[in-house]
């Protein structure tokens, strides 16, 4: 049992002030400018819910939110029953596990613009592997600065290839976490291999599949860097993602007010999602 | 319901062992009848366990054969064999409630919904589960979870045998003889063969029919627990068994009897054979303090109850006894008789004594 | 070898596909890549190389990005032993919130903080330095060591604390030197975990830093931009920022997985 004790809030008190320097005051600054308007002379004027309103009215938010939720809808389809399938076929011991997880991790310790650099160099028509295979020897025409459906397919395949470990490593994590009793139960139980997995893997793997897919959801709904460094949100508007096109009203066109409140409705989709997913998956555990 | 035949068993988890020392069971051979209680009794590491998963199918062995009823069963795989195992740890099913652990190695057989049902209903009446049948298993105690395992084995009706891989070493001290008594309770009720692995000797004991004592891959000893603890096929189950255990003390065999600390100790029986260790066994229940005998000096007196075990040393070998009525000083000089029936003689650990006819 | 452990296989081919055509790349003359489609250099060079370790600009990059990725590992474990420590421990007024409303932080886009970062780093004079940039990946990687740290933290049981305590252990002093080594393995995991979201991070340090401590990924989007098609020179770059990454994945191979299935959500 833990001990009451607010000696505790010393504890915490370096990470809350930290934390709330970091996260606090640009917060409050958001939510200043969240309901100002400004010509970029340093002069505000009170703008109210204006910006909400329109930010929630307008066509390119629309756009942006819909292109946003169908990619982190589609990698979560992708990522998490990959990178569960590819966990239990790893080997449980032995020499190759820590080969296989060190080469697994390693896409997920480059930095994210050389990820995308990097896929820009794979998948260029004639120079890049990628892009000289599929043109040149498959035949197929394949150019993802000229064609919207490349572009999705490889901004798609790039986060698949980036952060499916993730989910493997997780997902390993939980199935190595089962003793050997169980399956030994199983065998005699005379259960299939399916049921297998359906009453002892993937409920031993539950709480881990919770937090992966989470941070897939997370990180998946905030990616900013690798497919701006990719594609630059095109061609057109075809893969500006939420965050691209906030960086483009703030840092672009300096439209301070509108950012803003975009940021927020932004981290509030954001939350909201997370919180009902979270209550979704712990709602019956005791 | 089967007897069980195992024969000229071995095995090694070295893919080619090369001497006895790389085979974790050495050469078993036994056979059990149908419907006895047996446990296999041995400190950690001895390979009962190995034994038990081979018995299961979860092992299959480097060398010898498994019969059910006379028929080898050697190469079919667990679900096939018929035969239910409770481990360590509870194993069940999380998601499911009781009534589904209990009718899921029924359904997996493809048995039909209301054979099903009647079952369920049978076996979890009978082991006091039914108030429960409705709730999520992972909400239970882990005496219940270990009932749970035990009745997923005894929902089939053909079941073998089965078996318990210590059963009893996550449930709580005061529960466990009541988990104990159900379980030779249900014996009694259905009669079906059961196999129970365990270090500890009382859960052994009270259990079994017939006990297999086994050490270093080997078994030692087969008998009902009063013959081990009477009469000790080997100084190792002497000692095992028994609380204290037998005293072994080195001892010198001429022809005319056995010597310890030159005085002479009368045995059971003729010696027969010979050794080059010699060694005299006897419990420290037919060790008596009298007024005369070997002698020797007390090292301490503990007070366990009804009885006092008292520690003797002669030279500088302890002997234990256990004596009725008040316990002699620490330091006292005491004299020891040995109970010539229950002394015996043994050579490089065997016994070596003949019981004399009555 | 099982059929099955095709999958990891194939899965793992997949993945080193790209790294090595960056290798490759980096491997080729400027003429060869323009010049047409070949799998491996036909003519090894290393000016690419050559290039990165004479001009400061560039490695003065890596210097910036591993001084500022270890500040704010140290700043990130430091706070966070100790909040760990209270969480995993203590009940106290409002702790539960506090948790989630650390974890909370873990989802603001990087993107929301970038102006607003921007801004409140100038007005404290930090703007360009390396503090600035550790201090602002503090945001998600504080809240991200605490929950890894806590998990490991609650699987010590409470009483090697008391016995401590019984046998005169002073709070620091049990802390330094008998709870930190138990959990050593946690400290571990959550010390790579905040490397390598550091490492990994560009919008943010970015913004924050101009040419004092600028970081290698910013100098090579710069480059990728300004000298157009130096496709050799960016490639060796970014297969010199996968080394640091893999040597401390080789430190941890065997925690990795563990770290974040001890964390409680």
């Amino acid at each position: 049992m833990k001990t009451e004790n607010q000696r505790g809030w010393l504890f915490v008190l370096p990470v809350l002030i930290l934390v709330a320097f970091n996260a606090l005051i640009p917060l409050m600054t958001v939510v200043n400018y969240s309901v100002q308007e400004t010509f970029g002379n340093n002069q505000f004027f009170w703008a109210g819910l204006r910006w909400f309103e329109e930010i929630l009215r307008s066509e390119r938010f629309h756009a942006a939110l819909g292109r946003q939720l169908l990619f982190t809808f589609t990698i979560l389809i992708i990522e998490v029953p990959l990178g569960v399938a590819i966990a239990l076929a790893m080997p449980r011991r032995g020499f190759w596990v820590p080969v296989c997880l060190v080469l697994m991790a390693l896409p997920m310790l480059i930095p994210w613009n050389v990820v995308g650099s990097m896929w820009n160099i794979f998948t260029l028509p004639q120079i890049g592997l990628l892009g000289y295979f599929l043109n040149d020897v498959l035949g197929i025409n394949y150019d993802m600065t000229q064609q919207p459906v490349s572009a999705w397919i490889t901004v798609i395949v790039m986060d698949v290839w980036h952060w499916t470990s993730l989910v493997v490593l997780l997902a390993y994590a939980g199935l190595v976490s089962i003793p050997e009793a169980y399956y030994q139960a199983a065998k005699i139980d005379g259960a299939s291999n399916w049921s297998v997995f359906r009453y002892i893997q993937l409920p031993k793997m539950k709480r881990v599949l919770t937090i992966a897919i989470l941070l897939r959801f997370m990180d998946s709904f905030n990616i900013y860097t690798e497919p701006f460094t990719l594609t630059g949100g095109g061609p057109g508007n075809s893969t500006t993602l939420l965050s691209i096109d906030l960086v483009k009203i703030a840092l672009g066109q300096f439209d301070l007010g509108p950012a803003a409140a975009m940021s927020l409705i932004y981290f509030a989709i954001t939350l909201a999602v997370s919180w009902l997913f979270y209550t979704l998956m712990t709602r019956d555990d005791q | 319901m089967a007897e069980i035949g195992l024969k000229n068993l071995r095995h090694s988890y070295l893919p080619s062992p090369a001497g006895p020392d790389d085979f974790a069971l050495k050469e078993i051979n036994l056979s059990w009848d149908d419907g006895g209680a047996y446990a296999l009794l041995g400190p950690s590491g001895c390979g009962k366990t190995t034994l038990l998963n081979i018995i299961s199918g979860l092992l299959t062995p480097s060398e010898g054969h498994i019969l059910f009823d006379g028929q080898d069963v050697t190469a079919l795989p667990p679900d096939k064999r018929n035969i239910a195992q409770v481990f360590q740890f509870p194993v069940i099913y999380d998601t499911m409630t009781v009534y589904d652990n209990l009718a899921f190695p029924l359904r997996n057989r493809g048995v039909a919904a209301d054979r099903v049902d009647a079952r369920v209903s049978e076996i979890a009446a009978m082991l006091e589960l039914d108030d429960s049948l409705t709730t999520r298993a992972a909400n239970l105690t882990p005496d219940a979870k270990q009932k749970i395992s035990m009745g997923r084995g005894l929902v089939r009706d053909d079941v073998n045998v089965i078996m318990f891989d210590e059963p009893l070493t996550v449930i709580d001290p005061e529960l466990k003889w009541k988990l104990r008594s159900k379980l030779k309770e249900l014996h009694q009720k259905i009669a079906v063969t059961m196999i129970y692995v365990t270090h500890d000797q009382t859960e052994a004991l009270t259990f079994a029919d017939q006990v297999v004592v086994m050490q270093d891959g080997e078994i030692v000893q087969i008998g009902s627990p009063v013959e081990l603890f009477e009469r000790p096929q080997h100084t190792f189950v002497g000692h095992f068994i028994g609380s204290p255990g037998m005293n072994i003390l080195p001892c010198e065999v001429t022809g005319d009897g056995a010597w310890f600390h030159g005085c002479h100790v009368p045995l059971e029986g003729p010696v027969k054979g010979t050794g080059q260790r010699t060694e005299i066994g006897v419990r420290p229940e037919f060790v008596r303090l009298a007024d005369g005998g070997i002698p020797g000096l007390v090292r301490k007196a503990a007070d366990i109850g009804r009885h006092t075990v008292v520690e003797v040393m002669v030279g500088d070998t302890p002997v234990g006894a256990i004596v009725d009525g008040p316990a002699p000083e620490r330091g006292a000089e005491v004299h020891l008789t040995f109970d010539p029936h229950q002394t015996r003689l043994y050579t490089d650990g065997w016994i070596a004594t003949e019981r004399a006819a009555p | 070898m099982k059929p099955r452990s095709l999958v990891p296989l194939i899965y793992i081919l997949f993945l080193m596909l790209p790294i090595y055509w960056l290798v490759a790349m980096s491997f080729k003359t400027t003429n060869e890549i323009l010049g047409g489609f070949s799998l491996f250099p036909q003519e090894w060079t290393l000016a690419n190389y050559r290039a990165i370790f004479t001009d400061p600009t560039w490695y003065w990059g890596y210097i910036n990005s591993i001084l500022y990725v270890s500040i704010n590992t140290v700043i990130s474990l430091a706070a966070a032993l100790p909040a760990a420590y209270a969480f995993s421990r203590y009940r106290f007024l409002g702790d539960k919130h506090l948790f989630f409303w650390l974890l909370t932080n873990r989802m603001a886009p990087a993107a929301v903080f970038a102006l607003p970062f921007f801004q409140l780093y100038s007005a404290v004079g930090l703007f360009d330095t390396h503090l600035a940039v550790a201090l602002a990946h503090c945001l998600f990687n504080i809240p991200l060591a605490v929950w890894i740290l806590e998990g490991f933290m609650s699987g010590v049981p409470k009483e090697l604390d008391e016995t401590a305590y019984v046998d005169g252990y002073s709070f620091p002093r049990f802390f330094a030197t008998i709870f930190i080594p138990t959990i050593k393995a946690g400290v571990g995991v959550a010390a790579f975990f905040c490397f390598m979201f550091s490492w990994v991070e560009l919008l943010l340090a970015k913004t924050l830093t101009a040419v004092e401590a600028k970081p290698i990924a910013a100098t090579m989007t710069r480059t990728a931009s300004s000298a157009g098609y130096e496709l050799g020179l960016l490639a060796a770059a970014g297969v010199l920022t996968i080394i640091p990454g893999a040597i401390v994945i080789y430190f941890v191979r065997n925690y990795i997985a563990k770290g974040f299935a001890l964390g409680r959500v």
